[in-house]
Parts: structure tokens; sequence; C-alpha cells
């Protein structure tokens, strides 16, 4: 949606600047061209579920660390994460059946991951999904909303979840761990 | 498991006089440059553990132990991946991550003797553990800011990881040595096994300081203090003994292993090796 907010702003200011020099034109030409490209690998990216938690896209996790017309930049979240390559696939077979077989991956390790990065919208779902997106504080419980909880495992069914318990409806969750 | 004997002058003395390297080192010093070497005692360290850790798999106290031990052997390999494709890269002869951990003989890795112990009881593996991710941690948070980007950046990233390692093992080496009679026995045990192998992690050889020189390393006698404080202060809350002082124990970092790494390799091999070109 910004992509296209984008694309109208650009498209209209065309259209004021009608007596403009030619080489502007060209260069605003462009500058339409690439946002719109990216928007819309941006919106296939936006598509593809993290492996191991299906409610989240990569997008909301925060690993897709640049967009260009021809090139995707992302970011593994912890050394040893088995996700990663399959993400890596899976972001190029998103990307090959929208048509965009001329982007390549790329990997970068730095700046280095953290949970900062994961989108508000992402954090919604990680709840929505029963999983306590990461805080600094004794997680609320997924289920009932209580923050009267504790930590059971330092680590979980991922190295990036941590396990817990409600003291109040006595329910074990899963904490995205800060990092 | 009774520690060596201290150090006596007269060892000093003798220890003066000896020739520095083994029967089996390369003439010449390191063969694929400093860099290379550098590489593979960081990547060696990481896989070793990794895969002693992942020996837990299934066969821990609890289920939660259980996921903490893979977990943290799935966060050593990845670094492990980092840092051996990273000196295959180095090194230029097509060899990868993969081809390094697995086409490589025993006397070819440059790991420590501490992550190659065998895992003995819970308490031993997690005394092990305590006393390297103590030290890794120090480690990587120096590397971090090394002049080489690429280190540089798996270290940030590997630092964050460390960090759990280290709270994880320290809490149980407390929780066990402030534990039980038994868990306490255990818990002493463990650490008098693995406190032998700490000062080669603080060896500051030719090649450390080189590359300390350079900015890409670091000398390990720059965290030495802080590590023996950390470690005195959670034995202290452990009610276990402190370290004790007592001559180096060295050799991991130049191929000179103890037997507990040539049968870890047998495993960790046995597939590549006997289905070279097998894919899944």
């Amino acid at each position: 949606m910004t992509g296209l907010a984008q694309v109208k702003e650009v498209r209209s200011s065309r259209a004021k600047s009608r007596g403009a020099a030619l080489a502007s034109e060209s260069s605003r030409t462009i500058t339409l061209g690439t946002n719109e490209a990216c928007a819309r690998i941006r919106q296939v990216l936006a598509s593809v579920p993290d492996p191991e938690i299906p409610v989240i896209s990569v997008v909301d996790l925060g690993i897709v660390r640049s967009v260009e017309p021809h090139r995707v930049v992302i970011t593994p979240t912890y050394s040893g994460c088995p996700a990663t390559q399959v993400i890596e696939r899976d972001i190029r077979a998103a990307l090959d059946s929208a048509g965009y077989r001329g982007v390549r991956i790329e990997t970068a390790l730095s700046p280095a991951w953290t949970t900062d990065w994961i989108s508000p919208e992402g954090r919604a779902k990680l709840h929505a999904y029963g999983i306590a997106p990461p805080s600094r504080h004794a997680p609320e419980c997924p289920q009932c909303g209580s923050a009267n909880s504790e930590e059971i495992s330092r680590f979980g069914s991922t190295p990036c979840k941590s396990l817990w318990r409600c003291r109040d409806c006595a329910e074990p969750f899963d904490m995205f761990k800060c990092h | 498991m009774p520690s060596l004997p201290p150090i006596r002058p007269e060892d000093e003395a003798r220890a003066a006089n000896l020739h520095e390297h083994g029967a089996f080192d390369p003439a010449g010093g390191a063969q694929g440059g400093a860099l290379f070497e550098f590489l593979l005692r960081l990547g060696d360290d990481s896989l070793v553990l990794g895969q002693r850790l992942s020996e837990w798999t299934g066969h821990a106290p609890s289920v939660e132990v259980d996921l903490s031990l893979a977990n943290i052997a799935l966060d050593l390999i990845g670094q492990a991946t980092f840092f051996l494709d990273y000196a295959g890269e180095v090194e230029g002869k097509e060899r990868d991550g993969d081809r390094l951990a697995f086409h490589r003989d025993v006397l070819d890795f440059r790991n420590c003797l501490l992550v190659e112990q065998p895992n003995g009881d819970f308490a031993r593996t997690m005394a092990r553990q305590f006393l390297f991710s103590a030290w890794q941690h120090r480690l990587f948070a120096h590397l971090a800011a090394s002049a080489d980007a690429r280190i540089a950046a798996i270290a940030a990233k590997a630092v964050k990881e460390v960090a759990y390692h280290q709270e994880l093992a320290a809490e149980w080496v407390i929780r066990l040595g402030d534990g039980t009679d038994e868990s306490r026995r255990r818990m002493q045990d463990g650490i008098d096994w693995m406190a032998r192998f700490v000062p080669e992690l603080f060896e500051a050889d030719d090649l450390t300081l080189f590359l300390a020189e350079k900015g890409i390393g670091v000398d390990p006698n720059a965290f030495r203090a802080d590590y023996e404080e950390q470690v005195a202060a959670v034995l202290r809350e452990a009610t276990l003994d402190p370290l004790p002082v007592q001559r180096p124990i060295l050799g991991g970092r130049r191929g000179h292993h103890s037997e507990h790494l040539g049968h870890l390799l047998c495993t960790l091999q046995f597939l590549p090796r006997t289905y070279p070109e097998a894919v899944w």
C-alpha cells in the first residue's frame, strides 16, 4: 500500500510540473519504476511465512533488510537457526513464481538481527497465535492476558523461544526471547 | 578426579629448555596462513562442543534440559559453519565449511582440549559449558570489534547467543553445587575434571599475538582477570572449591589432542566419509 501511495504521489507531482526540464522528467521516471518494483517485491516477500511460526511473514520477522529491484538482502535470526535455509528457499520460490527470477537473494550478518526488528503487526500476530512477543519483563499470558507468569525453561521448542507458565490460568506458553 | 600438581620452580626451569613444538607440527609453523589457522580455531571450538552437546539429545535429565542442550548445540554448529566457510574462502582451495568439518583428520583440528572432553554426567557437561562459554563470551565481545569485518559480524551475532549459554550453565553450576550432597559431589567432580583445560584457553602463542597486533584477534589475557573473577564468584556461590592453580596442558591449537577427539570425529564424520556424495 505504501508503494502504491508513493507511485500516486510521484504521478500527481509529475502532472503538476509539466513544464519541468526533460532531465528531471526522466529521473522521475526511474524513481517511479524503482519504487514500484521494490513495492511489488516487498508484497511478494510479505506473503512468505516463517517456516517455524507460519502466522508471521519474513517481513514481519524483520529479517528482510533491504529490497532493491535486483537484490533482496536478508539476515539470519540465530547463527544456527535451521529455518534460515528453508526461508531462503521459500523466498526464492515466491520470487520465481511471481516472475522475479532475476532478483538475487543475499545474506548479510551485520548488523546482527534483533527482536526489536519484529514489526508491531508481527508482535500482534505472535500474541494472537499464542506466543508472547519479546518483552524485557514477565510476559503477558497469551491465553488469559495475566502478567503473573514464570519462566520454566530458558530454551523452548526452538532457539528463539523460551518456555513460560501462567500462574493464573496454569497454561504453559512460548515467549519469543529478546535477542 | 584429582588435579595435576602445582607448578614448581624446577618444572618451569625445565620447561624453558624444552622444544616449543611437537613431532607432528608442520615445519615452518602455520601452513594455510595466520587468518586461516585462526578461523579454524574459532570454528573447531564451536563445532566440537556442538557435536558433544548433541550427544545429549534424547538423554538429558528432563525435556527442558534436552531442549536447552540441543539449542546450544545448534547455536554452536551455526557459528562453526560461519567460521569454517570463511576459513575455506580464505584458504582458496575450494573447501567449504562442510568439507573442513567432515574431511579433516584429527591432527588438523585446532580446537582447545576443553571442548573435546567427554560429557560425563550432566554436572560435568555443565562444568565444561560454564568454563567454556564464560571464556567464549568475552572472546566474541572483543572480536565484535575485530579489524576483519566478517569476523566482527559473526562475533557480534554470536555473542548474544553465548550470553544465554553462559547464564544457563552458571545457573546449573550453582544449583547443583549448592544442592544435595550428591549433586554437590558430582558438580565438584565435574569442575575438577574440566579445570585442567582452562589454562589452555589463555595460551597466547605467536599466532594469537600476531593477530592481536593486527587488530584481527585478541590476546585472551586481556580478559583473563575478568574471567577468573566471574568463575570464582560462581564457584563461591555454588559452595565449590576455587579453580586450582596448575601448569597448563597445551596442544589443541597445534593439533595435539586427547584420545577423545578421534572418537568424536568417528561419529561426526562417518556418513560423509562412507558415502562421500550423499545428499538429502
